[in-house]
């Protein structure tokens, strides 16, 4: 069992959120949910206001509403939790979501390794739609029509990203695709599509059901909201937690039992490495942004194991389309396995540096754009640690 | 994961891969045609909404490196050697993928995206394993250029220190080399999106990607018509023809051979660019005299051959059209389908096997040369066929498939024994030392001669169609081509339309049957008012959508002869021409193709198969029983091989 | 009517495709269909399956060799996919990866003579909060140990021989 500790959504009631969304017309919902604030919760952090908004003004014979349930950012597990406890609160939200694009059809995007959640989302669905909260006249509503179907994933990350995703849904390598144009323009079927992360619509349905106001209230201004964080690694509790955004690290620590950790990575292995002297940092959308992963690390830990470890993933995850990510985090690997061995010349680890700056600017999807993330602020934090194992001769 | 920016509100359409994604039309019409601004560097210009940046910079001449991207093919983004600034985003974008949508402004050489570049070309290096010294491409690969562009001067992230991909040797057109790919996925573009095919594919996953053939069998078991399109299109030594100059220099060092080469039209037309002429510069007399000079004995013109195709081609329609019309016997069914593309008659045997009957059973011209060099020009000349080799000059890679051929030997013996490209010819002169542009100017041999103008245009896509026409409307009404189109220039069939339609009016007024197929049909009448329905198709995704149209009963199948050439814009386009290709080169060489035509009718040379005196002897002297005639059937004429597409 | 292997194949590849629909979207819903009934996706399949959604045979394999849990040959009756990433492995990953290495006796990647077990890697299987952790086909199973790992492997051989995908008992 995961650890939670007292979880909004818990106290959500059940299609509050939904009501109070066909009660007001379509822009009425965009605007509740612009107004709120809320930026996606599966990293990027797009105002969802904003998404859904350029979704419903978008022309398409139909529209579509994904949910990214391919959790696959390592150290992230927040999403199984919501899709385990309350997923009528992310239905729910598809669904509120597709009254205000107009749109009829919802995908959740189920990743392969969970294949074993399955069976309960199908029986919410089916419950729901007894209930008549899917299929024609959503709750007496005439007219509005919506329901959903679960597609699984086969095992690959770069599916979270969302036009990878896409992809994936219409029968190819998950590759991503050139940005713009985008999905809400362009997305699934050439139609325009909504691509949101699991906790996303969850709160888009608290949004509804308890206001914008209420949201808003919560978190910091740029950073709106409760957001739920999966806490992993060497602490004592690790499990999902829920914090305002704005919250400082070390209070995050405080809560999961690690406050003796020498460095946190936010975001997991595309995220970014915190030493414990920026414990104060906060977690939000203005200083160190997350789709909710906090992985711990002890004082006894070997932060280039750990760069070691996220580039392997990078390595065998990348899509293989674009050279900076399929070649780049090779060249990364092998650079921090150099490093390890007390091999690498300063002049190397120079160049390694600037190409991941390079892979930051110039990959094609976000993927590869965060792929040296890690492995950059490891080398930036943790210098002290590193020059003793560079030899000070610059190779020939 | 993070993503990207923002989509900014009104968002235009890049020419993308996926037909789902991409050429539909923007949403919001108003967009349509509209003018946006955009400045590249120091210069501003207004361009349609849905330029690329890559497209508007060459617009105001401002260079941006590229790699993956190719005119002919649908935008990938994967390569990122052409990024650039664009003001208002975080990341560098893909100047190739990126469509202007709203004022932009775009730098192209700034320090980050300089280094972006060049740490792209270095990272494509430690992956790229061959040393340019032996590779094909010296000198014409785009991953050299780039490297030099870039002053690439060590090896910074490593180079492979061993090759880790086997070289597939297997076809006789096209051989693989992976440990010099890049990855930049032109091939695959070209074999699924281009000519849809569909061997070739990006198969597994991050660092482990590679472009391979379905479960990596070798390419001779794919159903590969062996096009070579993809070799066209790459842009390192990955891809290339399988070169057989080894044996023919060596069978021109044997003094016991009689080495003959046969040219076809389209290599005249592009040979120049491996010697650094304009596309579009023939090089017809001067290629004959470099090839006197490199050994060959003799040097003769595939276009005998061509205009000898209209003839048994024509004639075997003719006989089809009376069946079918006049006997009511579809046991040779309508359309006829041409056969000279060798990479078509193979896309056939693999996916429309049911529709052999349709293709004409002439054998390609480079085959019907084979067959009589090996029989009536030994007779002719007193020379043991086992003693000469019988090479060929193709713009092809697929003839070098079809020359080797089980049952391409009815002359009793391998018909063509080799099958050259203009790029390997090209190399066979640079090695002799001759300067091609400088050699003097000299005919063909005979007995074969000069061809007509007709043979030449099989070069271009509608050009047989064109040919055929020439001859059948003279056959049939009894008057000059010229009454009906200026110059005898059948323009409806010319142009590089995917897939064209053209009818041809039969006069009520017709002529008598010309003495050489009088005995085959009595009269005219029968075609008297009718309307002749041809079609035109070039590029095997053309052929798919003609093939589909015929099964579904559309307009097509109600044509009665229909021309198929498996590369884009016919011959000259074909896979063994030089490297580069694209739609203006190929547009180049269609006009110096046309304009040899022309220049025939100036200089007064037939410009009608049916006039080539050399083919109207071959009927005099061998072909004594005439068109499709029983001996004609033996040498000119084929069969061919239920193939389907299943893997085994 | 007796029908041979191979059309029975067919047969049951055609009820798969019909029931998701002959469209290229219904690709990864197919392949993993099969892919339940015979373990594998296999040559025969693929170029089946391209051929009723009217693709190209090696397109299905660029996408069959592009997800990880798409296997074009024959695995075992049980895959374990012990997962490699950073939470697990600070958890003691490597203690289990050898603990299943020496009980099954053969390396990552591998799969056991009687063709009972497939041993791989996998990426983060989301139980970061109770790792190490391993899959079995679908199923999860978190805080592994040295000494659990003979009771997952006694568990799958006691559910061997049984039709289809067992739930594995873990006494």
């Amino acid at each position: 069992m995961t650890i939670c500790n007292d979880m909004t959504l818990a106290a959500i009631e059940p299609d509050a959120g939904l009501a109070a969304a066909l009660k007001l017309d379509r822009a009425g919902v965009i605007g509740e949910i612009r107004r709120s604030g809320m930026k996606g919760r599966g990293g990027a952090g797009f105002p969802t206001g904003v998404k859904w908004n350029l979704a419903a003004a978008a022309q398409g014979d139909r529209k579509f509403i994904v949910c990214n349930a391919d959790e696959g950012e390592p150290g992230t597990f927040k999403d199984r939790v919501i899709l385990t406890e309350w997923p009528g609160r992310v239905f729910e939200g598809m669904t509120i979501a597709g009254y205000a694009v107009g749109a009829t059809e919802g995908i959740l995007y189920l990743r392969g390794e969970y294949a074993y959640l399955r069976h309960g989302l199908e029986q919410c669905l089916a419950k729901r739609r007894e209930e008549h909260l899917l299929g024609n006249d959503i709750c007496g509503k005439t007219g509005f029509g919506f329901d959903v179907r679960i597609h699984m994933g086969a095992g690959a990350y770069v599916c979270g990203e969302e036009t990878a995703l896409i992809e994936s849904l219409e029968g190819r390598r998950g590759e991503a695709r050139n940005r713009p144009p985008f999905p809400v323009n362009t997305g699934l079927g050439g139609m325009p599509t909504i691509v949101n992360n699991v906790e996303t619509f969850a709160w888009a349905t608290a949004i509804l059901a308890r206001g914008a106001d209420w949201f808003k209230a919560i978190g910091t201004e740029q950073s709106t909201g409760p957001k739920m964080l999966s806490v992993s690694g060497d602490v004592e509790r690790p499990g999902v937690y829920e914090f305002p955004l704005g919250t400082p690290i070390r209070e995050v620590l405080r809560a999961a039992g690690g406050e003796d950790a020498k460095a946190v990575v936010v975001g997991g292995a595309s995220g970014q490495c915190v030493p414990a002297n920026r414990f104060a940092r906060t977690v939000s959308y203005e200083d160190v942004a997350t789709g909710g992963a906090v992985i711990v690390f002890g004082p006894g830990r070997n932060m280039l194991d750990v760069a070691e470890n996220f580039l392997e993933f990078f390595v065998d995850e990348s899509c293989g389309q674009c050279t900076p990510c399929r070649i780049g985090n090779v060249k990364l690997l092998e650079g921090v396995r150099r490093l390890k061995r007390g091999e690498c010349s300063t002049q190397q680890l120079r160049e390694l540096r600037a190409l991941g700056e390079t892979m930051r600017v110039a990959s094609k999807c976000g993927l590869g754009q965060s792929s040296p993330n890690a492995f950059l602020s490891i080398i930036e934090h943790f210098r002290r640690e590193i020059p003793s194992r560079v030899p000070v001769t610059v190779e020939a | 994961m993070r993503q990207q920016d923002p989509p900014p509100a009104g968002t235009g359409h890049a020419p993308v891969r996926r037909p789902s994604q991409a050429t539909d039309v923007p949403h919001g019409g108003d967009l349509i045609g509209a003018l946006v601004s955009v400045t590249i560097d120091d210069h501003t210009v207004k361009v349609p909404v849905g330029t690329t940046i890559l497209d508007a910079a060459r617009r105001v001449g401002v260079h941006i490196p590229t790699l993956c991207h190719h005119d002919d093919l649908c935008v990938a983004g994967v390569c990122r050697v052409c990024v650039v600034e664009v003001e208002g985003q975080r990341t560098l974008q893909a100047s190739c993928a990126y469509p202007i949508t709203q004022p932009t402004t775009v730098r192209t050489h700034t320090r980050q995206v300089r280094q972006a570049r060049r740490h792209i070309i270095d990272l494509l290096l430690s992956e790229h394993a061959g040393e340019c010294t032996t590779c094909f491409r010296n000198g014409n690969c785009e991953l050299q250029a780039l490297a030099k562009e870039y002053g690439v001067d060590s090896f910074r992230f490593g180079r492979p220190d061993r090759p880790r991909h086997k070289v597939d040797r297997s076809s006789h057109a096209v051989v693989r080399d992976m440990n010099k790919c890049v990855l930049c996925r032109r091939c695959v573009r070209t074999c699924i999106d281009l000519q849809e095919v569909g061997v070739l594919e990006a198969v597994g996953r991050g660092e482990a990607t590679t472009i391979a053939t379905y479960l990596d069998k070798p390419l001779a078991e794919m159903i590969c018509i062996n096009c070579g399109q993809c070799i066209n299109r790459c842009p390192t030594g990955a891809l290339r023809a399988n070169d057989p100059t080894d044996e023919v220099w060596a069978a021109i060092d044997d003094p016991t051979k009689h080495v003959v080469i046969q040219t076809a039209p389209s290599p005249r037309a592009g040979i120049g660019e491996e010697f650094g002429l304009e596309p579009g510069t023939p090089m017809t007399w001067e290629m004959n005299t470099a090839l006197r000079r490199c050994g060959f004995d003799k040097v003769f013109d595939t276009n005998f051959t061509a205009d000898l195709t209209i003839i048994e081609e024509g004639t075997e329609l003719v006989l089809r059209l009376h069946k079918n019309l006049v006997q009511g016997d579809s046991s040779l069914p309508l359309p006829q389908f041409t056969s000279c593309s060798p990479g078509w008659i193979k896309y056939v045997e693999h996916f429309y096997p049911q529709y052999l009957p349709h293709v004409s059973t002439c054998k390609s011209p480079q085959q019907m040369f084979g067959a009589l060099i090996k029989t009536w020009y030994a007779q002719l000349h007193g020379i043991d066929p086992a003693g000469i080799v019988s090479v060929a000059l193709m713009p092809c890679s697929a003839k070098k498939f079809e020359c080797n051929r089980p049952e391409m030997c009815d002359s009793g013996y391998k018909d063509v024994d080799y099958g050259l490209t203009t790029r390997e010819l090209a190399q066979m002169i640079r090695e002799a030392g001759i300067h091609l542009t400088e050699m003097p100017r000299s005919d063909f041999d005979d007995p074969f001669g000069t061809a007509s103008g007709s043979g030449v245009i099989f070069g271009a896509t509608g050009g047989v169609m064109e040919a055929a026409l020439r001859s059948v409307i003279e056959f049939v009404t009894g008057k000059k081509v010229e009454d009906f189109y200026a110059h005898a220039d059948i323009v409806p069939v010319r142009g590089f339309e995917g897939c064209r339609h053209a009818e041809v009016q039969i006069p009520k007024e017709v002529g008598p049957v010309p003495g050489l197929i009088r005995h085959l049909v009595p009269d005219w009448n029968w075609l008297k008012g009718a309307t002749l329905k041809v079609g035109v198709v070039h590029g095997t995704a053309n052929a798919r959508k003609v093939m589909e149209d015929i099964k579904a009963g559309g307009p097509f199948s109600q044509c009665h002869f229909i021309e198929f050439m498996a590369c884009p814009g016919g011959c000259l386009g074909g896979g063994g021409q030089p490297i580069p290709t694209g739609p203006a080169i190929r547009a180049a060489r269609a006009r110096a193709i046309y304009a040899e035509d022309a220049a025939y009718g100036e200089a007064g040379k037939a410009r009608k198969s049916h006039d080539n005196p050399a083919v109207l002897r071959l009927y005099q002297e061998f072909l004594t029983d005439g068109p499709c005639g029983h001996k004609s059937h033996h040498l000119l004429h084929t069969h061919y091989t239920p193939r389907g597409k299943y893997i085994g | 009517m007796l029908s041979t292997q191979q059309e029975q194949r067919v047969a049951e590849i055609d009820a798969i495709i019909e029931r998701h629909g002959r469209s290229r979207s219904a690709l990864i819903p197919i392949l993993q269909d099969v892919q339940r009934r015979h373990d594998a996706i296999g040559d025969f399949a693929m170029q089946a399956i391209a051929d009723r959604l009217g693709i190209h045979p090696v397109e299905v394999y660029g996408v069959v060799t592009f997800y990880a849990f798409l296997n074009e040959d024959c695995r075992g009756r049980f895959v374990i996919r012990l997962c490699r990433t950073i939470s697990c492995d600070l958890a003691g990953r490597d203690a289990v990866a050898n603990q299943l290495r020496n009980d099954l006796g053969i390396e990552f990647g591998g799969t056991t003579a009687d063709g009972r077990f497939t041993l791989e890697w996998a990426n983060c299987i989301g139980m970061c909060d109770q790792g190490p952790a391993l899959l079995v086909n679908d199923q999860v199973f978190t805080h592994v140990t040295p000494e659990k790992v003979h009771d997952i492997l006694s568990a799958c051989t006691r559910a061997f021989g049984l039709h289809g995908a067992q739930e594995v008992q873990v006494r």
